[in-house]
């Protein structure tokens, strides 16, 4: 298997809520503390990748936010504009503009026209090789198949023209699966794991793109090792007075606490179990622990890059 | 985002909520609930307050059919059977239907509707495009589910639609959806798309806009458009027609919308957005539902002090216990592990109360949903989560 951090781009997708950008943003900070030269765009404009660095909005143009780490807001107007200057050598920039806006009709009429936009710029730089890494936060589940199949798509709608001549290079690149990777990220739940499964058969049916780990996140921790829980179940039956007057304070809440803590691993635990029957063999699934955090900044993306690291056996 | 003006909630609870009106919206961001919400708050109406009840989902969840008895979801409004209310132990006063929204069957019959004629009809159904478009043009799904609530609701079949959304960016385009598909038929490039082909190469040459695009699109796609633009210009009075109806049914006082979120900062932050611009757009707020959370008991009197003395002097509490329990060493670490998880799981609920006392600043807030250990596979388990968010 090529490693992961190898490859030159990585689409990060997963259900809505499961921590789709958390692991795009550690994923590409683990990817620049081992030394790669790593770009992280996120394809919703309106995405709050910047909160995962704290270091200010991130805007289309790529930004230093950690020491060889870039990062970029995906903008298809600004993307047109790139690529209309780089492409057809326009002269002047500030014509683009109006064009660019009327250019957003057929955007939107055209179908695929916005998603290769958006999928073309990070091919763009991975062809270009400014960077070693591109990482991108893509779109969710729903719609990573859409977005990763309109290359093809344009080739079959679009016979001539610029747009058609393009997609033979971005399809090397996606197709290759030392190149390019999906990773999908889940979460010990049943939506979540459904959507996975789900989008594994659909990658593989509509696109060319390989898929190149699992990630399983928010994964909460073993509280009892063997023969503790009946431990736990023997100091749950004990009449409460007798812990609450040695701790000194209420004791129900703790021991309810410690019951939901086995009971949410457990039901979690058969979704996991799920997962691994069910995908594909050889696909690696990467654990991530839930973090018991107060908020989700910068610390606790560099701490979900350490456990990233530690699964891939850095 | 304190303190910002909101728009004004019922002070009710869901139950007058769905009793009072005939359209509720569930919506908000990704994995936060809202299709089990939609459909426990359904189901809740259908058992107590009777009359036909429709639960019309947006998002392809296949666990909620399963709950709710059927095989699966289609296009195709199915009642749920009796059996399943019977297996979960009540009677309900009315009727439950369930549909899901299938984009493409809908696209279809809307063509179907306002095609002047079949062999119109037949030329969009076979184009490439079109099916392109319905399939992939994501914002077409926004607009189709608009347009089905408004012909369900319409129809009058149902005394309550309750509809679940996609995520909360995608329902602020689902909001505006039929102003845009309306903006979108009358648009400029359109009209030039769908003039004859000879004079359109005039045009070309004066306007630098269409020989670029013309040199990146090829003229045979731009052709291609053009054509299925023409044949869709027949449709265009009964589409503009249809998108207004749509949006005067939105702002409607009939309908309400329901903001689900749990209490983590980015489904709160954009249950916060959505409130704006429901607020913006003088649409009528009912309610906001908090969903899995963690229960108020983390955040007892005393119980943080009391799990700190249980991890410190483990070993002491475990000698003073009778020592039927087990080991010594192994009560001293499940005593460690049940004191460590409950300050573990304290961080995450005190970070919660500080998120809801922002929201509640507003009298919005009428529902918290408690945390469920186990997942939702049948109607008992919907009834069950419906009583927590109902009064």
């Amino acid at each position: 298997m090529t490693d992961l951090l190898d490859r030159r781009l990585l689409f990060v997708t997963g259900k809505g809520g499961v921590g789709k950008t958390t692991i795009a943003a550690s994923l590409a900070l683990l990817a620049a503390q081992r030394g790669k030269r790593t770009l992280v765009g996120e394809v919703d404009a309106k995405g709050n990748l910047a909160d995962f660095y704290e270091t200010g909005p991130t805007r289309f143009k790529e930004r230093e936010v950690s020491p060889g780490l870039w990062a970029m807001s995906m903008n298809t107007e600004e993307s047109l504009k790139e690529y209309l200057s780089l492409q057809l050598r326009l002269p002047l920039v500030a014509k683009i503009g109006p064009l660019a806006r009327t250019f957003d009709f057929v955007a939107n009429a055209a179908p695929g026209v916005k998603e290769i936009l958006t999928v073309g710029k990070f091919l763009w730089e991975v062809r270009e090789r400014s960077y070693d890494l591109v990482v991108v936060d893509a779109v969710a589940t729903g719609h990573i198949t859409g977005q990763l199949a309109a290359p093809s798509a344009i080739q079959e709608l679009v016979q001539v023209g610029m747009v058609r001549d393009q997609t033979g290079w971005m399809l090397d690149i996606l197709g290759d699966p030392a190149q390019t990777g999906v990773v999908i990220v889940s979460a010990p739940e049943e939506m979540p794991v459904n959507e996975t499964l789900e989008l594994v058969d659909s990658l593989q049916a509509e696109t060319v793109v390989d898929l190149a780990a699992v990630v399983a996140n928010r994964v909460l921790p073993e509280l009892f090792g063997r023969g503790e829980e009946e431990v736990f179940d023997a100091i749950r039956a004990l009449p409460e007075d007798t812990l609450a007057g040695l701790v000194g304070g209420p004791v129900k809440p703790l021991l309810d606490g410690a019951q939901l803590a086995v009971t949410l691993r457990r039901t979690r635990g058969h979704h996991l179990a799920r997962l691994r029957a069910e995908l594909p063999g050889g696909i690696p699934i990467l654990y991530v622990p839930y973090l018991f955090q107060r908020s989700h900044g910068a610390r606790a993306t560099g701490q979900v890059a350490a456990h990233l690291g530690e699964e891939l056996g850095y | 985002m304190a303190g910002r003006a909101r728009a004004k909630a019922s002070t009710g609870s869901i139950e007058q909520l769905l009793a009072a009106k005939e359209i509720v919206i569930h919506c908000g961001s990704g994995g936060v609930g809202k299709t089990t919400t939609a459909a426990a708050a359904a189901a809740m109406a259908a058992v107590h307050l009777g009359g036909k009840v429709l639960v019309l989902t947006v998002d392809p969840a296949r666990r909620l059919a399963n709950a709710l008895g059927l095989e699966e979801f289609g296009n195709v409004e199915t009642q749920v059977p009796t059996e399943a209310f019977a297996e979960a132990g009540v009677e309900p006063r009315g009727e439950l239907w369930a549909a899901m929204l299938d984009t493409k069957k809908s696209w279809d019959d809307l063509v179907a509707m306002h095609a002047p004629d079949a062999a119109t009809r037949d030329a969009i159904l076979d184009n490439p495009l079109y099916k392109n478009i319905t399939g992939r043009f994501v914002q077409s799904h926004d607009y189709i589910a608009m347009e089905r609530l408004y012909d369900i609701h319409a129809s009058g079949r149902y005394d309550l639609i309750v509809v679940d959304t996609p995520p909360t960016r995608n329902a602020i385009d689902f909001l505006e959806a039929p102003e845009r598909m309306a903006d979108f038929f009358s648009s400029r490039l359109l009209r030039w798309l769908t003039v004859p082909a000879r004079s359109r190469v005039l045009t070309m040459a004066s306007k630098p806009f269409y020989s670029v695009a013309d040199r990146i699109l090829g003229s045979k796609f731009l052709e291609d458009i053009a054509e299925f633009f023409l044949l869709f210009q027949t449709m265009y009075d009964g589409f503009v027609e249809r998108a207004q109806a749509v949006t005067r049914t939105l702002a409607d006082s009939r309908t309400t919308f329901v903001v689900v979120s749990t209490l983590e900062s980015a489904p709160v932050a954009e249950a916060e957005y959505f409130i704006d611009a429901l607020e913006e757009r003088r649409l009528h707020l009912g309610a906001v539902v908090l969903n899995k959370v963690l229960p108020a008991w983390f955040l007892e009197k005393g119980s943080t002090g009391a799990a700190k003395a249980l991890v410190s002097k483990a070993p002491a509490i475990a000698g003073d216990l009778p020592p039927s329990l087990g080991e010594p060493e192994q009560v001293t670490r499940v005593l460690k592990e049940v004191g460590e998880s409950f300050l573990n799981f304290q961080v995450v609920a005190k970070r919660e109360a500080e998120t809801r006392a922002e929201l509640s600043s507003s009298p919005d807030v009428v529902a918290t949903v408690p945390y469920f250990d186990s997942d939702i596979t049948d109607l008992a388990g919907l009834l069950l989560l419906g009583e927590q968010i109902w009064s």
